[in-house]
């Protein structure tokens, strides 16, 4: 029997995301620079595309931070903590009622919405954590895939407050008059914003103790248990942490959609969403966001090809993934740009 | 009563089909301490090699055993080929790594075979014999004669063959067992190609019943894990007996609890496993393992 997951073999998902933190301090500061230049680059273009592209390209685009925000919760949980879930799309989907109801019932101003997500999901996320948590890892799996299973026919149980099957329509945010922006691109700039806030939040709870504790829970529990991180206590931490940010990303989806149905949240979802971080990049900062265009494009680009091929293409990755490259596209990104640096040095 | 005792017969009817799943998946776990999410998928796949034989003609039996042949086969190329090179690494990644195989494995089903669901013809004939107000299908009958077979032919191999007893000594310390002159490699990939076997007879037996499309085994799984979590997931045993209290407890709860209904059945599978976890996480027949880090 496989008694000791923790001392054996070579920990192909837990290698640590700090090889760039290097010894000497000014080497860290230059990164750390460098870092700062290449996301203020981004945020630029990411500011800028909205005006350059059409609207069903900003719609794409606006789904990949929908996505980001999913998989940056499911980062935290599976990359940093290193428990995993098959069931986030459950907490995308608790996110999406959570906005959906009240906006169907009580017509509540869309802003409103997103902590109502955020907290219902982190609340859900922390009950269903306490008894989870103190699992090992493989139940864990199973009980959050029951967990997406269920969901389904739940939602489609109580029609009367989630619309069924039928689901439900909602309005969906309308760009103010002084802003001059078209829906897309207001719908667009929400989800930057919620996805900028998230990231900020998710960047400085890992650096903060927690970050810590949970990267001392991944490298090897017992360790950190004697060192004195309450395992229960951090872990359903975690989990109901990433439940918060898949929540939220649930609720921007309801915005962008306009319309939530419980077909749209099957147990697929949640495999995706896994499928996503691992080829994104475990433990990494950008790796929510390369398992969002991930997830966004390469679909609606293979699909041509087949209709089964994403599904190909996913799950061949994923395995070679974690052979290859633990650390995903991010890390692969990362290392291409370390030895593009070195090599700038030199010449 | 004669309704109750009627329910009772179709959800041993369904448990059975549970705990060939189920079966499969303890076979691997106890082998290499791997739970294999893509279990089902495999079971599917090896249905559908079943549908291709019978489609180019081949009779039902005998398309029966060259699937099982061909899943022996595949089973103990996958552990050669995508369990190796995790063998020993940390759960996690070997459970991505099962579930990457579960996305290919099922989409490779439908871009072979399409996403068009199939007939797939039953091998047991369609009438029933009736007792005491009571009515067994033989198709149920059937279920239970194959599994009951399939773990009769298990024991005799695991209990009363050299194989079978190499295959016990890798499961309970794979470092002695390779002292003493096992293959401790081939023992393993053996396991996976016994389980791949054990599931597609699960597949075959499901076929019928669910219709043949890529996503029939999605359903079973849930229950063959709730099934395998009950039993203890190192107990063969408990793993028929969990599929059979699986899939009493979900027709019954089906049939008579109004707030679970037909439709929120698939409930049940979440209860059990919850419950067991927190009150008997070594499940019913299984040894509760003491962990050193």
């Amino acid at each position: 029997m496989n008694e000791s997951p923790v001392s054996t073999g070579e920990s192909t998902a837990t290698v640590s995301s700090g090889s760039a933190a290097g010894a000497v301090p000014r080497a860290r500061a230059g990164v750390a620079r460098w870092r700062w230049a290449v996301a203020g680059l981004l945020l630029l273009a990411a500011v800028y595309a909205p005006f350059q592209l059409v609207p069903f390209h900003v719609f794409q685009l606006t789904m990949v931070l929908v996505y980001a925000l999913a998989l940056l919760g499911l980062n935290l949980l599976v990359g940093h903590a290193g428990q995993i879930s098959l069931g986030h799309g459950a907490f995308f989907a608790v996110g999406a009622y959570a906005t959906a109801i009240p906006l169907a019932r009580w017509d509540v101003p869309h802003l409103v919405t997103l902590p109502i997500a955020a907290g219902v999901a982190f609340l859900l996320g922390l009950a269903l954590g306490l008894p989870a948590m103190r699992l090992r890892g493989l139940y864990l799996a199973l009980v959050t895939l029951a967990i997406a299973i269920f969901l389904v026919p739940l939602l489609k149980r109580f029609e009367e407050v989630t619309g069924g099957s039928m689901g439900l329509t909602l309005p969906k945010p309308a760009p103010p008059a002084w802003t001059g922006l078209a829906e897309d691109q207001w719908l667009y700039f929400l989800a930057l914003a919620v996805a900028l806030v998230a990231f900020g939040l998710a960047a400085g709870l890992l650096r903060s103790r927690v970050g810590r504790a949970l990267h001392a829970i991944r490298d090897n529990e017992a360790a950190a248990e004697v060192m004195g991180v309450r395992l229960s206590y951090y872990k359903t931490l975690a989990f109901a942490w990433s439940a918060l940010f898949a929540g939220a990303a649930g609720c921007v989806y309801t915005w962008v959609i306009g319309f939530v149905s419980p077909d749209s949240f099957v147990v697929t979802l949640s495999i995706t969403l896994l499928a996503g971080i691992v080829v994104g990049g475990l433990g990494s900062q950008a790796g929510p966001l390369f398992g969002a265009l991930f997830v966004m494009f390469v679909p609606s680009i293979s699909q041509d090809v087949n209709k089964a091929a994403p599904g190909v293409i996913f799950g061949l990755l994923i395995i070679a993934v974690m052979y290859v490259a633990p650390t995903g596209l991010a890390g692969l990104a990362g290392r291409a740009a370390d030895s593009l640096k070195k090599t700038l040095r030199k010449g | 009563m004669a309704g109750f005792l009627q329910q009772i017969v179709v959800g041993l009817g369904a448990g059975a089909i549970y705990a060939s799943l189920a079966l499969a998946l303890v076979l691997i776990y106890r082998f290499t301490g791997i739970v294999n999410f893509a279990q089902g998928e495999l079971a599917m796949f090896s249905a559908y090699v079943a549908w291709q034989f019978m489609a180019v003609g081949v009779p039902f039996w005998l398309a029966l055993v060259l699937a099982l042949a061909v899943s022996f086969v595949g089973g103990m190329l996958i552990e050669r080929v995508i369990i190796r090179p995790v063998e020993g690494a940390p759960e996690l990644t070997v459970v991505i790594v099962t579930v990457g195989l579960f996305i290919f494995v099922n989409a490779a089903a439908g871009w072979i075979w399409s996403f068009l669901i199939k007939d797939f013809p039953n091998p047991f004939p369609s009438g029933a014999i009736e007792a005491g107000g009571l009515t067994v299908g033989f198709s149920t009958l059937g279920v239970f004669v194959v599994v009951g077979v399939v773990m009769g032919l298990l024991y005799l191999l695991f209990q009363h063959t050299k194989i079978g007893l190499g295959m016990r000594a890798v499961s309970a310390n794979p470092d002695s067992a390779r002292l003493v002159g096992i293959r401790v490699g081939w023992t393993l990939a053996l396991g996976w190609g016994l389980a791949a076997t054990v599931g597609a007879v699960s597949g075959v037996l499901v076929a019928p019943l669910l219709f043949l499309e890529p996503n029939m085994m999605g359903g079973v799984l849930i229950y063959a894990f709730a099934a395998a979590t009950l039993g203890g997931f190192d107990s063969p045993i408990g793993a028929v007996v969990g599929g059979l209290i699986v899939g009493v407890a979900e027709t019954l709860a089906g049939a008579y609890v109004s707030a679970v209904g037909p439709d929120l059945k698939v409930g049940v599978p979440l209860v059990i496993i919850l419950g067991v976890l927190l009150l008997r996480p070594q499940g019913l027949f299984g040894r509760a393992v003491v962990e050193r880090a």
